[in-house]
C-alpha cells in the first residue's frame, strides 16, 4: 500500500482553502453527518468507533468507543469537549488540523457528541493560537450557517450548540479536569479522579474529553466502516497517527502514517535522515513527557503503542523530537525541567517543590556546581513523586529525568565536580 | 454607610458591551463565561485595568477574588500596560535543538534588553516562553495573535527593522488568510 493511500486525516493539508466549508463538501465532507442522522442511533455510532479500535490520541491511547459508553444512559446533560490545547513540548498537529481542515474536527466533534447525547460542545484552543482560534470560529460560524449546527441538525431532530474556548496560556489545561475546570470559570486546576468526568465532569454532567485528532477520525470511520480503519495499523494499535516531528532531521514537519510503520523507514523515507553532520543520538518520541531512548532502540522500534511500551517508552502524543549527537543531554533535560517547574499548577506538595528541586539540581549539573550526591538526590526527588499527585505531571516530569539519567548517566557523572567546594546538595537547594 | 469606590468605571466600547452580554447568554452558567470576558477586555485595552474586576463581579456574578485568581493563574492575561510590542522567544526542547539560545541573544543584543524586560520607551518587551506549538517550526516568537518562525538572526533583524517603523510584517501564521481579508 502506498503512503499516499493512508492519508485519512491529513487529506486536506496543503489544499487551496482546504479551510472552507465549500472546498470541504466538495471533497465529501459532512456526508458522513448526513449518514449518521439519517438513520443511526446513539449507541451505533458508538458501536462502531468500538469496533474500529480508535485510540485516543491525546496521549494515554485510551479506546475512544469504550470512554463513550461511560456515559450514564439516563443523564439529562451531557458535554463534550474537544482538547485543542495542545502544548505538550514537541507536539504540534492538532495546529494542522484545526488550520488546514477545521471542518473535519467540527463534523467530528458533531458526530461524537449525538454518540454521547451531548448538546453542548466545546473547542478548547490554546490561548497562544490566536490566530487559529478566528479560524476555527470562522469555520465553526459557516457551520451554523448551513444547518450543521444549531437546532434540529438536518431535520433529525438532533440539537448542537458549539462554542469556541480561549485558553490564555496553562499547559495544565490540556489535562482533562483542569480544561473542565479552566471553563467552569475557576483556576484551570486538576481534580482528583475519581469520579471520572464521562460520569461527573462540567458543571457535575457527563463530559467526554477527546484530543482533536481523536474526534477528526470519526467521520472518516463512520463514512468508511471499522473494518476499512482496521485496514491501516497493527491488530492492537489500529488505523493512522500523526506525528510532529522537531529537530535537525532533513524534512520536520506533520506526518500522517499507519501505526506500525518501523521507524527506521520512517526515519529514512519521510524524515529524510538527518541533516548533513548530523548524527542521530536519542529521540523521544511522543512529546516531551515520555521516556528518551537512545538511537539504537529507537531504530528498532516499529511506532505504535505495544512496540513503544516493549522499548519502555510511549507513543504520547506524536510529538516526536529528534535529537542530535552535538546535543547535551544535560542541558535538555534543564530546558525540560524549567518548563515543568513553570506549568505545576501547584496544588500537590511532591508536583510544586518536586519540580523546582528537579530544576535546581539540574541547573546546578549544567554550571557544573553539582556534587556526586545530586545524581542520587535527583532519583529521591523523582521517588517522592512518581504516582502521589493529583494529575500525572508530576509523572511527566519524572520520566525523562529517569530515562535522560539512566541512558545518558555518563553524561551526567561528567559534569559533576570533583571537589566538594560547592556544598552539599542539600544546602545548595534550599538556597543557601 | 456608603459603599466605598473600589475603582473607577472601566471604559469599553458598546460592542464589547454588547459581546459580554452575549457571552453570558451562551454559556450555560454566567460564572462560566468569565474567561473569555476577560479576553473581551484584554482585546480592547491590550491588557486587563483593575476598574474590570468590579465590573465583573457585576456583570457575572462572581466573587472578586474569583477574577483576582484568573487574572494571576493564566500567564496570558495581563493587569499592568503591557510594552507596545511583546516579542515572546520559545526556548522549550525543540526550538533549543534548533538554535532559539542564538536568536535570543541576537534579540537580546538588538533590543539591548534581556529576556525579560522592557526597552527604556515602552516599546519592545522580550520574554522567553515554553513551547508554542510550532516546535517544527522553530526557532519562533509570538507576537499578538501570530508567530514568526524558523527564525535567523537576519530575520530578527528584518522583523525588528520593521516594528521600529511601526510596521507589522505579515507572520508566518497569516499565510492562509491572504483571501479573508
Ligand atoms: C499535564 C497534562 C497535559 C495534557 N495536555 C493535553 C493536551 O494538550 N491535549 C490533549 O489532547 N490531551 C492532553 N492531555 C491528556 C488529557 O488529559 C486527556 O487524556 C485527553 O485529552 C483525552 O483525549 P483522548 O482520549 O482523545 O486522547 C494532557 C494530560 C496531562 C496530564
Ligand atoms: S500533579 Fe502538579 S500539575 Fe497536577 S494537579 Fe498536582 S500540582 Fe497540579
Ligand atoms: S519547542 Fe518551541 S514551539 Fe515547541
Amino acid at each position: 500500500m502506498s503512503r499516499q493511500d493512508c492519508r485519512i486525516l491529513s487529506a486536506r493539508f496543503g489544499r487551496p482553502d482546504g479551510h472552507r466549508l465549500a472546498v470541504y463538501q466538495a471533497a465529501g465532507g459532512y456526508q458522513a453527518l448526513r449518514l449518521v442522522l439519517a438513520g443511526m442511533k446513539p449507541d451505533e455510532v458508538i458501536e462502531v468507533v468500538k469496533e474500529s479500535g480508535l485510540r485516543g490520541r491525546g496521549g494515554a491511547g485510551f479506546p475512544t468507543g469504550a470512554k463513550w459508553s461511560f456515559v450514564p444512559k439516563t443523564a439529562d446533560q451531557v458535554y463534550f469537549f474537544v482538547n485543542a490545547d495542545e502544548s505538550e513540548p514537541g507536539t504540534f498537529k492538532d495546529r494542522y488540523l484545526l488550520d488546514y481542515d477545521p471542518h473535519q474536527t467540527i463534523e467530528g466533534t458533531i458526530i461524537s457528541a449525538f454518540a454521547v447525547r451531548a448538546n453542548l460542545a466545546f473547542i478548547y484552543v490554546r490561548g497562544e493560537f490566536g490566530w487559529l482560534v478566528d479560524r476555527v470560529q470562522r469555520a465553526v460560524d459557516e457551520a451554523y450557517a448551513a444547518g450543521f449546527l444549531g437546532r434540529n441538525i438536518l431535520g433529525s431532530g438532533y440539537d448542537l450548540e458549539m462554542i469556541v474556548h480561549k485558553g490564555a496560556g496553562a499547559y495544565i489545561c490540556g489535562e482533562e479536569t483542569g480544561l473542565i475546570n479552566s471553563v467552569t470559570g475557576t483556576k484551570g486546576q486538576p481534580s482528583i479522579k475519581p469520579p471520572f468526568p464521562a460520569v461527573s465532569g462540567f458543571l457535575g454532567k457527563p463530559t467526554i474529553v477527546n484530543n482533536v485528532e481523536t474526534v477528526a477520525a470519526v467521520p472518516w470511520i463512520m463514512l468508511n466502516g471499522a473494518a476499512a480503519y482496521r485496514g491501516f495499523g497493527t491488530e492492537k494499535s489500529p488505523g493512522t497517527k500523526l506525528w510532529s516531528v522537531s529537530g535537525p532531521v532533513r524534512r520536520q514537519g506533520v506526518y500522517e502514517v499507519p501505526l506500525g510503520l518501523p521507524f527506521r523507514e520512517f526515519f529514512r523515507d519521510d524524515l529524510g535522515g538527518m541533516r548533513d553532520g548530523e548524527e542521530l543520538k536519542a529521540c523521544i518520541v511522543g512529546g516531551s513527557s515520555v521516556p528518551v531512548l537512545t538511537a539504537e532502540e529507537i531504530l528498532s522500534c516499529t511506532l505504535d503503542y505495544e512496540s513503544l511500551q516493549q522499548a519502555g517508552t510511549m507513543l504520547g502524543s506524536g510529538g516526536m523530537i529528534i535529537i542530535p549527537q552535538s546535543a547535551d543531554m544535560v542541558e535538555l533535560l534543564k530546558v525540560l525541567m524549567h518548563f515543568y517547574w513553570d506549568e505545576s499548577c501547584g496544588q500537590c506538595t511532591p508536583c510544586r517543590e518536586g519540580t523546582g528541586w528537579l530544576h535546581r539540581v539540574t541547573s546546578k549539573l549544567l554550571k557544573g556546581e553539582a556534587v556526586a550526591e545530586d545524581l542520587a538526590l535527583l532519583e529521591r526527588i523523582c521517588d517522592g513523586m512518581a504516582g502521589l499527585t493529583i494529575c500525572p505531571l508530576a509523572d511527566a516530569a519524572v520520566m525523562p529525568v529517569r530515562s535522560f539519567l539512566k541512558r545518558f548517566r555518563g553524561e551526567f557523572a561528567a559534569r559533576i565536580h570533583e571537589t566538594a567546594a560547592a556544598g552539599s546538595p542539600t544546602r545548595w537547594a534550599r538556597g543557601e | 454607610m456608603e459603599k466605598p469606590v473600589i475603582a473607577t468605571d472601566l471604559e469599553l466600547t458598546d460592542r464589547s458591551r454588547q459581546r459580554i452580554a452575549a457571552l453570558c447568554a451562551r454559556y450555560p452558567t454566567r460564572q462560566s463565561a468569565l474567561m473569555p470576558c476577560l479576553w473581551v477586555i484584554q482585546d480592547e485595552h491590550g491588557w486587563v485595568p483593575a476598574a474590570a474586576v468590579p465590573y465583573l463581579v457585576d456583570a457575572l456574578g462572581v466573587s472578586e477574588a474569583r477574577v483576582h485568581e484568573l487574572l494571576t493563574f493564566y500567564t496570558m492575561f495581563r493587569t499592568e500596560k503591557p510594552a507596545k510590542y511583546v516579542l515572546q522567544v520559545c526556548r522549550n526542547i525543540s526550538c533549543h535543538l534548533l538554535g532559539a539560545r542564538e536568536v535570543i541573544a541576537h534579540l537580546e543584543k538588538r533590543l539591548g534588553i534581556r529576556l525579560g524586560e522592557t526597552t527604556p520607551d515602552g516599546r519592545f518587551a522580550l520574554a522567553g516562553v515554553e513551547c508554542l506549538g510550532a516546535c517544527g517550526h522553530g526557532p519562533v516568537l509570538q507576537l499578538g495573535k501570530h508567530f514568526y518562525e524558523q527564525l535567523t538572526p537576519a530575520r530578527v533583524d528584518a522583523i525588528l527593522e520593521s516594528l521600529r517603523r511601526d510596521v507589522v510584517p505579515r507572520a508566518d501564521t497569516d499565510r492562509l488568510f491572504e483571501e479573508d481579508r
